[in-house]
């Protein structure tokens, strides 16, 4: 059986735990593992615990869905004036988790038409998160990690095959072994790599690795597993954090090299990331803020044996993690007259591709990792989002627009929330920490690595962070909607004794516009809107 | 005043057998000033919003202020358990009491009950053989959680009928109508189950076993341990929530099957059916139909309203999971409704601690009522109801039935 916990949504309460203590654990006070193909064994046990988790995060044998299940059927029907639901093609490149999303919406709101679904990956569709966490510390087997594929899905799958390029006139997708696949609509959501180390020859050795797909996670568990000496992770951002924290796990001394002043510092800013870096201290790791890796060198029979630090350091290291960052798949679009580039697609809220010049599309659709779109709580800058929850959330809108008439088009309104568990402790987000000017603690205490941050720009509230206190998450999405003042100002449980808001400390951001604020109101995309308010 | 009539005939007695008519009334003023100054809310979304709204202290409108409350009559006073407390008070206190009794440090605690309650089940449904008429809740909804709760907490179970008493003083404040009288009352059993907890608790640290009680004096962890006073508190709050409760969530269930006879011989058909049937129940008739009280520490404008800060406000657990806005024909017993996200344990950081426990005895208790009664019906139908609008069960639930399955040796 399959199972898929929807941890955007999970609060820790712990029920599934109580219910199927050896299907789902907690590390720490609310980080959740799970086993994604448990044993037949373990059936009874884990649709109970499904049926009693208090947010209805657990799905069996399917893919999680974004949209509430009482109020699906709430949404008005999709138009079918022109046919194209009972017959129409529809490609999608990318079959990973957007992709099957994706699939798996457009044929629940009723298209019958011919679907095809391309990946580069010879796998079925796999949950990338679990590879940094319960498998790469050896909790559950890689192979677990297949996503829940519906047998009902009809859908032709190309799996193995690279698309290498898009004729948009034509409505073909080309493929590297000759093929072109037509198509009458196309979803894009090709999604990212990981980004390699840039020398070659050191990229080449053994011994360096990456995470992002499946092999990688096998190649970098089986080194793991084995070996017993340092491990170097090259960058500390999500990934490189949570593989530094399964080293600790496993007792491997680790050292984690860092360009930026703290880890965690590009998603988060320099002030919360500095407390991510004191977890990562008090748990044993060697980490090296300001400090770039210089040189990977090799022996004669091309193994990696040591690396040079920008700090003048040599370390004897036979594994290195190269954790820089995703690389957007692109490089297929080149040539194809889309607004494609290094930092991805562009396309609308409603997840239609623009052109190169700035023209919407009618017929082909971005979703995912790759999808770059003008957000309204942020001042319509084009975000594009590395979080799982998002591709969930943006497959569904993209597929739902799909066979959608205008009029009935949802608009990709959610706030991003993401999360990553690291040292025991559970990290949560919602909105843009890095839209920011300031920062400041409005609950629980950094010295416990219990709190909530609250970020906010230009006075209104535009983020917030948690460490193990993912229940109050929602309460912030709601002042981050309503663009609540910032600081905020009113008492509240488990206030700490000082609430003073420090410059946040995030990465430089490209202009700042004089904007006017707007909310967002609704709770589902049916019914979602941006609302002006307080036009300055 | 015409608005505050609803939510009194809510409270009134008679109206406990069918408050849900009402609360549909009631949730047209989803957010509804009451008397005193107090505020009601009944739907869903608000509900859910106000859980988790750090604004809402938790804490007995009498104890603000901070420190425990007065000695009365000569009794020591103890502080108010973690069910009343704010973080981080509240998290630091039921982390240390979740030690041991869930994740992380015990996950198979409650899994681990399991032939336990089987065998407490099978003992109180064999007494039934011989009759045909059997009151469910004096002779069984009850004394199983009882028995439950003593076994895990290391409570004799002969003592009973002294914490019995203690109990009732306890849920009575939660009447919404409680007045001060009550409310010393409350106090004065606190006192008394604390002296009764307190000499167990010596007991246990001079021998410890593998209870609760004895893993909470002895234990330590990063969070330290509770102190004595903070102990009692909670032991106490265990032992009485542990069966003031579920005796409801049993005996409601057992009258829901006896309502639906449809799905109760589905169940006799399928007993998987056991697991998606009590969160339906949760839903539909739940133990706890209102929260505690709790008050606004600052103006928290919802729905249209603004409840002012140091305001006091009651949840509708209970009529925000029949909300038509949530839930599709909620009026509606079903037990394959795909969406569950029900409020029948509360949610927040105040969730039902003993959740898991609840699920567990109900799961067995429901199982093997249907499976080994003959032809189960109800005596009187409504049954009559215990005075508490706010913990809502039925006082009896006379039931006949043809005969008892024996349950394999």
């Amino acid at each position: 059986m399959r199972v898929v916990v929807d941890l955007t949504r999970c609060q820790g309460y712990g029920q599934c735990v109580f219910a199927a203590p050896e299907v789902f654990t907690m590390h720490g006070q609310e980080a959740l593992l799970y086993d994604p193909d448990p044993s037949d064994e373990q059936r009874e046990r884990v649709l109970r615990a499904k049926a009693a988790c208090p947010v209805q995060a657990i799905y069996v044998d399917r893919l999680a869905a974004h949209v509430g299940g009482g109020r699906s059927q709430a949404y008005p029907g999709a138009g079918d004036g022109d046919g194209f639901k009972r017959s129409g093609r529809v490609v999608i490149v990318g079959a990973s988790l957007a992709g099957l999303r994706a699939a798996m919406v457009l044929r629940r709101e009723g298209f019958a038409g011919s679907l095809t679904l391309i990946g580069d990956e010879t796998h079925e569709p796999y949950d990338r998160p679990p590879l940094s966490k319960q498998v790469l510390v050896g909790q559950v087997p890689l192979e677990n990690t297949l996503l829940p594929r519906l047998a009902d899905l009809d859908a032709e799958w190309l799996l193995g095959q690279r698309a290498t390029g898009l004729d948009v006139t034509g409505k073909r997708v080309h493929l590297a072994d000759g093929r072109q696949i037509g198509f009458d609509r196309l979803l894009i959501a090709t999604g990212v790599r990981a980004r390699p180390w840039p020398n070659e020859a050191e990229a080449a050795l053994d011994g360096v690795c990456v995470l992002r797909t499946i092999e990688d996670a096998t190649r970098l568990r089986q080194r793991l597993a084995t070996g017993a000496g340092r491990v170097l992770v090259i960058g500390a951002g999500f990934a490189g954090s949570e593989v530094a924290s399964v080293c600790r796990e496993l007792d491997r001394p680790v050292t984690v090299a860092e360009r930026g002043p703290s880890p965690l510092a590009g998603a988060l800013g320099k002030v919360i990331g500095a407390i991510a870096g004191e977890m990562q201290r008090e748990h044993g790791v060697d980490l090296r803020c300001g400090t770039t890796v210089t040189a990977l060198e090799g022996d004669a029979e091309g193994r990696l044996r040591a690396a040079r630090l920008s700090d003048g350091s040599t370390l004897e290291v036979e594994t290195a993690v190269v954790a820089l960052g995703a690389v957007r798949n692109v490089d297929w679009l080149e040539g194809a007259g889309l607004a494609a580039g290094v930092w991805g697609v562009g396309c609308d809220a409603g997840c239609r591709v623009f052109d190169i010049n700035g023209l919407v599309t009618d017929d082909i659709f971005a979703a995912g990792d790759i999808a770059r779109f003008p957000h309204p709580v942020y001042e319509y800058q084009f975000l594009a989002l590395e979080h799982w929850g998002n591709a969930v959330a943006q497959a569904e809108i993209a597929a739902h627009n799909m066979v959608s008439d205008q009029t009935r088009r949802w608009a990709h309104l959610s706030l991003p929330v993401f999360w990553s568990s690291q040292f025991g402790v559970n990290i949560k987000s919602v909105g843009v920490p890095t839209f920011a000017d300031e920062v400041m603690i409005t609950q629980g205490s950094v010295a416990e690595r219990r709190f909530v941050a609250v970020y906010g720009y230009r006075g209104r509230v535009t983020a917030a962070v948690t460490f193990d206190q993912a229940m109050w998450l929602e309460f912030y999405q709601r002042l981050i909607e309503r663009a609540a003042p910032f600081p905020p100002d009113f008492d509240m449980v488990g206030r700490p004794a000082v609430m003073e808001p420090v410059p946040a400390e995030v990465p430089q951001r490209i202009g700042v516009a004089q904007g006017a604020t707007v909310v967002v109101t609704g709770h589902d995309p049916g019914e979602r809107r941006a609302t002006l308010v307080r036009p300055q | 005043m015409a608005e505050t009539s609803i939510f009194d005939q809510i409270l009134d007695y008679s109206h406990r057998p069918d408050p849900y008519s009402l609360y549909a009334e009631l949730r047209k003023t989803p957010v509804l000033r009451w008397k005193d100054g107090g505020y009601v809310v009944s739907t869903y979304r608000e509900i859910v919003a106000l859980l988790h709204d750090p604004r809402i202290s938790s804490i007995r409108p009498e104890d603000v202020g901070g420190g425990p409350p007065s000695a009365e009559e000569g009794l020591p006073g103890l502080p108010p358990a973690f069910i009343r407390r704010d973080p981080p008070d509240h998290d630091r206190l039921r982390r240390l009491a979740m030690r041991h009794f869930g994740p992380p440090h015990s996950p198979g605690r409650v899994e681990g009950m399991r032939d336990e309650v089987t065998e407490i089940v099978t003992d109180l449904i064999d007494a039934f053989e011989g009759g045909n008429q059997v009151d469910i809740v004096d002779e069984f909804a009850y004394p199983l959680p009882v028995t439950v709760i003593c076994r895990l907490l290391g409570v004799p179970r002969e003592d009973e009928p002294r914490f019995r008493g203690w109990a009732a003083a306890f849920v009575e404040t939660l009447d919404p109508r409680a007045g001060e009288a009550a409310e010393r009352r409350r106090t004065a059993a606190h006192a008394e189950l604390g002296a009764y907890l307190n000499e167990l608790a010596d007991a246990r640290l001079r021998q410890p076993s593998d209870d609760l009680l004895s893993g909470l004096v002895t234990g330590d962890g990063a969070d330290g341990r509770m102190s004595r006073e903070d102990l009692l508190s909670t032991a106490a709050l265990l032992l009485v929530a542990g069966h003031e409760t579920t005796v409801n969530l049993i005996a409601n269930g057992m009258l829901t099957l006896l309502r639906h006879p449809d799905v109760l011989d589905r169940l006799r058909r399928e007993p998987d059916l056991i697991d998606p049937l009590i969160e339906e129940l949760l839903r539909y008739e739940p133990p706890v139909h209102m929260s505690p009280l709790r008050t606004a520490l600052a103006d928290i404008e919802i729905a249209g309203t603004t409840i002012p800060k140091g305001a006091h406000i009651t949840l509708i657990l209970a009529a925000a999971d029949r909300d038509p806005d949530r839930f599709p024909d909620p009026d509606r017993f079903d037990p394959d409704r795909e969406d569950k996200e029900h409020l029948g344990f509360g949610g927040g950081i105040h969730y039902c601690f003993g959740a898991p426990l609840a699920r567990l005895e109900t799961r067995f208790a429901l199982s093997e009522l249907v499976r080994r009664l003959e032809n189960p019906r109800l005596v009187t139908d409504p049954p009559p109801y215990r005075q508490n609008p706010a913990l809502r069960g039925p006082r009896h639930l006379l039931i006949e039935f043809d005969g008892v399955v024996r349950s394999p040796a």
